[in-house]
């Protein structure tokens, strides 16, 4: 015998299901009055944030090319200086009006998902190098058993998208575009595919 | 270890057997929604780490109380009164202090109170189906509510939901982000929901059944029910911060 370890197991995941929307967007699905607004809705500055702004819009596709209307997308990012609003940003500290996360559902029509924030500046990564400016993504949505994560990076940062050290990591190099956002003027699309040839590359991270 | 300094180190690796695979064709809606290919792997970074951290300003004073968080002034939603309470830890047993929980559950009769709900069973109008609330400094949490019933799903023919109430999580870092179910203790339906038989492991199915808790049950009034949530644990940095050679 041994000593124990005595870990726990983390919470198996289960699917977001068809109503996500009603414990995480209630105002978006019509139920009104119990919260003010919408956790992480609304454009994520305000006239203080330091840095650019930009609209990222996208959609969800499933495996037959269909958009998907009920995921539910969220993002996460640093501030135009490359720092997070978070305890764990041991580095500095980040801009006190950007918090740096934001809460969108997919159009229940379109099925589009839109944040307007500012473009996040460069973060380092574990060993010191730069990353290149990017957005880190978390999807769910029926028929996705466990949240989904991946990251958006931009298409006017070539350099930086050259040297980074995640998306050097990515052995089939076809697939790097899938991480992209095609930024044009102040708009970033960017498309997720579940499945497919395009299938955006997902990370267990 | 105490949560009085924040901590910086990357997450535990995820036991992808654990969780339910994304491709579950038992559950149909997973076959069109499950990436094919391989995920990409990584020790978490600074982007996964971080997270956001919500105030207890976030929370209104009656977000934690489903029976009448939508009510009409003087008015209850009908169901069975209960008492959902735990802790949200972490995988080393540390309580994980500030977590924002969230939750939202079917009405006493099945129905859930959504645009696209088109189930027949009838809407309570004291019943909007949601809440939420931040965990104290040790992680602890605690909510009432109405028991949610079982409802039917277009998946095979004859499908049903076991009575269930979702959770989405946030801990200190976006990678612990976690969605999931939490079953009530007895239900037969549990051991035969496509949903839930989408989890391969049996004793990974048991952590997600809330037991009856007697002790915490408040005579007269309403029945407890406890539900730990376990989060992805952090590594300790102790040598993370050397430089290496020359
Ligand atoms: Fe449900």
């Amino acid at each position: 015998m041994v000593q124990p370890l005595n870990y726990l197991k983390e919470s198996p995941s289960q699917t977001a299901g068809p109503y996500v929307h009603i414990g995480c967007t209630p105002n978006f699905t019509g139920i009104h009055g119990v919260y003010e607004t919408d956790l992480g809705s609304g454009p994520m500055y305000n006239d203080k944030t330091r840095g650019e702004r930009i609209t990222i819009r996208g959609r969800v596709f499933d495996g037959s090319g269909t958009v998907l209307k009920d995921a539910l997308v969220e993002i996460w990012q640093a501030d135009s200086d490359g720092f997070y609003n978070s305890p764990s940003e041991t580095r500095g500290s980040a801009d006190p009006n950007f918090f740096g996360w934001g809460r969108c559902p997919a159009d229940m029509t379109t099925g589009e998902f839109v944040f307007e924030t500012i473009k996040p500046g460069k973060v380092p990564f574990r060993d010191g190098r730069l990353m290149a400016p990017h957005v880190t993504l978390w999807i769910v949505a029926r028929g996705i058993n466990i949240g989904l994560q991946t990251r958006m990076y931009f298409s006017d940062e070539e350099a930086a998208n050259a040297e980074d050290p995640v998306l050097a990591r990515i052995e089939h190099r076809v697939r790097v575009p899938t991480l992209i956002g095609k930024r044009e003027g102040d708009t970033v699309t960017f498309d997720i595919h579940l499945q497919g040839e395009n299938e955006t590359v997902f990370f267990d991270i | 270890m105490k949560n009085t300094l924040p901590e910086s180190g990357p997450f535990f690796a995820r036991d992808r057997d654990w969780h339910p695979p994304a491709f579950a064709p038992g559950y149909k809606t997973t076959v069109l929604r499950s990436p094919q290919r391989a995920l990409i792997s990584l020790d978490g970074t600074k982007s996964e780490i971080t997270g956001p951290v919500f105030g207890h300003n976030t929370i209104g004073e009656f977000d934690n109380d489903l029976i009448i968080n939508y009510a009409k002034p003087g008015e209850m939603a009908i169901g069975q009164r209960i008492l959902v309470h735990g802790r949200v830890l972490d995988e080393r047993g540390v309580g994980v202090a500030g977590a924002l929980v969230e939750f939202w559950q079917a009405n006493a009769g099945g129905r859930y109170r959504h645009k696209k709900e088109t189930y027949l069973a009838a809407l309570d109008p004291n019943f909007g189906g949601f809440g939420r609330t931040i965990a104290d400094e040790n992680g602890y949490y605690w909510f009432r509510t109405i028991k949610p019933g079982p409802y039917p799903w277009p998946n095979g023919v004859n499908d049903w939901r076991p009575a269930h109430i979702h959770f989405s999580v946030f801990g200190h870092g976006f990678a612990q982000r976690l969605i999931t179910q939490m079953y009530f203790e007895g239900d037969p339906l549990i051991w035969i929901c496509p949903i839930v038989k989408t989890i391969p492991d049996e004793e990974a199915i048991k952590r997600l059944i809330a037991p009856l808790d007697m002790n915490n049950t408040i005579p007269m009034d309403m029945r407890a029910y406890k539900f730990d949530i376990v989060l992805r644990g952090r590594r300790s940095t102790f040598f993370e911060n050397r430089k290496e050679g020359n």
